[in-house]
């Protein structure tokens, strides 16, 4: 099987605090990139990659145009941008319309990432009040790719994993506290 | 769920088509963002296949405005990124002030809020009168609207708190009539625009300005077609004058780099040699 070459993590209200235990505990030799695609509704502005980076210990990088992914790193999708993949494995940024009232848009991320990567990708969908990365997650299966979905019951705001599973059939739905082992079970070399 | 998108050999193949036929190059824009567009707008106008969709844009010159209006990115606001036109009012009008004539060259400007976000800084400084302000853009359907100066009065409320973080003291509303849903803009503003269409890809230089706003164009953009827009932009710029770009944008690794000084934080360069 061909080893999967990015995470691409969506969260929304309620995220947070699972992608910083998830993050915190994958330890710093994940051995492939990790994008995080978050709503952000400039709550946290300008500090979450500190934030992110104080409390992970991991390098964390806003996504920077042209930008070429590297294993090791979590890259954040900048706030009021859509992330998108391109072929040589470098991003582009995008500020076209909302998707689903974001901006990153979960979905936009997980279609260009899947376009490029096929089952070389695994997209996972956490908690949060919006039907984002639904259909994006759908679009990742269909193409070959691994879902993972947050299970509602442990999620802060179950709406959008909630959504996801209404919406496919993810091929895991895994609890909040199991996600980071989960996670790096799929990726161990 | 569709998951066979345009290809990217399609894509290839139909941007080649559109060069030979109307003389528009997208051969150039990032891949990822363009097949993302073109995407949207087959499965939004329901081609049964990419052979009609292709078809189509060949023979039908009406659809291929249809195609330039939905591929490129509209997206704009007023006074967006308060913080970079407060530095617009503090640090760079005083020195645009001490010309007898300004000329400011909006690029890639959409349906014109940038530049009527301008021509306000503007009229504040007491520098309309003398400025002229100049909107590009290779779509010509925002560019006639950009020329009425009209706009959703549902804005207006976001507009007007981007205008107080921007330093404004005035009224925001004293800027525009409200009629029904629509907001017109001051003709006074719109007396010293000149609007019109520009294709940063194919067409020249056509005068020399003391500023350059470009901003969240270049990210559609390969490098190789950004550093030959850096260049275009470096010729159309006096010396010392200034180049502003995106949030997300830089000037750092384009070929005009090593004579432009960054002005603070914000994404403004200032033109500091002439190119030998």
């Amino acid at each position: 099987m061909k080893p999967y070459e990015l995470l691409v993590i969506g969260g929304s209200a309620g995220s947070l605090q699972v992608i910083l235990s998830l993050l915190a505990t994958t330890g710093d030799n994940f051995p492939i990139p990790v994008l995080v695609v978050l709503h952000r509704n400039g709550l946290f502005e300008s500090s979450l990659e500190e934030l992110l980076s104080v409390r992970t210990g991991l390098t964390i990088k806003e996504v920077e145009e042209k930008e070429v992914l590297k294993p090791g790193i979590v890259y954040l999708c900048p706030a009021d941008y859509h992330v998108l993949l391109e072929q040589d494995h470098s991003f582009s940024l995008d500020y076209s319309e909302r998707v689903h009232f974001s901006r990153p848009s979960i979905d936009v991320t997980f279609r260009s990432a899947s376009d490029v990567l096929g089952p070389g990708l695994i997209g996972l969908v956490l908690s949060g009040g919006n039907a984002d990365g639904a259909d994006g997650l759908a679009y990742i299966q269909a193409r070959g790719g691994l879902t993972v979905v947050q299970d509602p019951l442990t999620a802060e705001v179950p709406y959008m994993p909630q959504q996801a599973i209404s919406r496919m059939e993810p091929d895991y739905i895994i609890p909040a506290e199991e996600l980071s082992i989960f996670i790096r079970g799929l990726v161990q070399r | 769920m569709d998951v066979n998108p345009v290809q990217y050999e399609e894509l290839e193949l139909l941007l080649s088509d559109l060069y030979q036929r109307y003389g528009y190059d997208f051969s150039e824009y990032s891949k990822a963002s363009i097949q993302r567009r073109v995407q949207r707008l087959f499965t939004l106008d329901k081609f049964p296949s990419f052979a009609e969709f292709r078809y189509r844009l060949q023979n039908d010159s009406m659809y291929f405005r249809r195609f330039v209006e939905e591929i490129t990115v509209n997206v704009t606001e007023m006074l967006r990124d308060p913080s970079f036109y407060r530095t617009l009012r503090t640090t760079i009008l005083p020195v645009l002030a001490t010309y007898p004539f300004i000329r400011i060259w909006h690029a890639g400007c959409s349906t014109g809020e940038e530049v009527y976000s301008m021509a306000i800084l503007l009229k504040e400084a007491g520098l309309l009168h003398k400025s002229l302000l100049y909107g590009t853009d290779i779509n010509p359907l925002v560019i006639e609207k950009a020329r009425k100066g009209i706009f959703p009065v549902s804005q207006m409320q976001k507009y007007s708190e981007n205008y107080i973080q921007a330093g404004g003291v005035r009224d925001f509303s004293s800027y525009y009539t409200a009629n029904y849903h629509l907001a017109k803009f001051d003709s006074a503003l719109t007396g010293k625009m000149i609007f019109s269409t520009h294709n940063l890809v194919s067409d020249f230089s056509f005068n020399e300005f003391q500023l350059i706003l470009c901003r969240n164009v270049l990210i559609y953009f390969e490098r190789d077609l950004q550093s030959k827009v850096f260049k275009l932009f470096d010729y159309s710029l006096e010396n010392f004058g200034y180049l502003a770009l995106g949030s997300k944008e830089s000037l750092r690794f384009s070929p005009i780099a090593d004579r432009y000084r960054q002005v603070g934080r914000e994404k403004i360069w200032r033109k500091v040699h002439e190119a030998v």
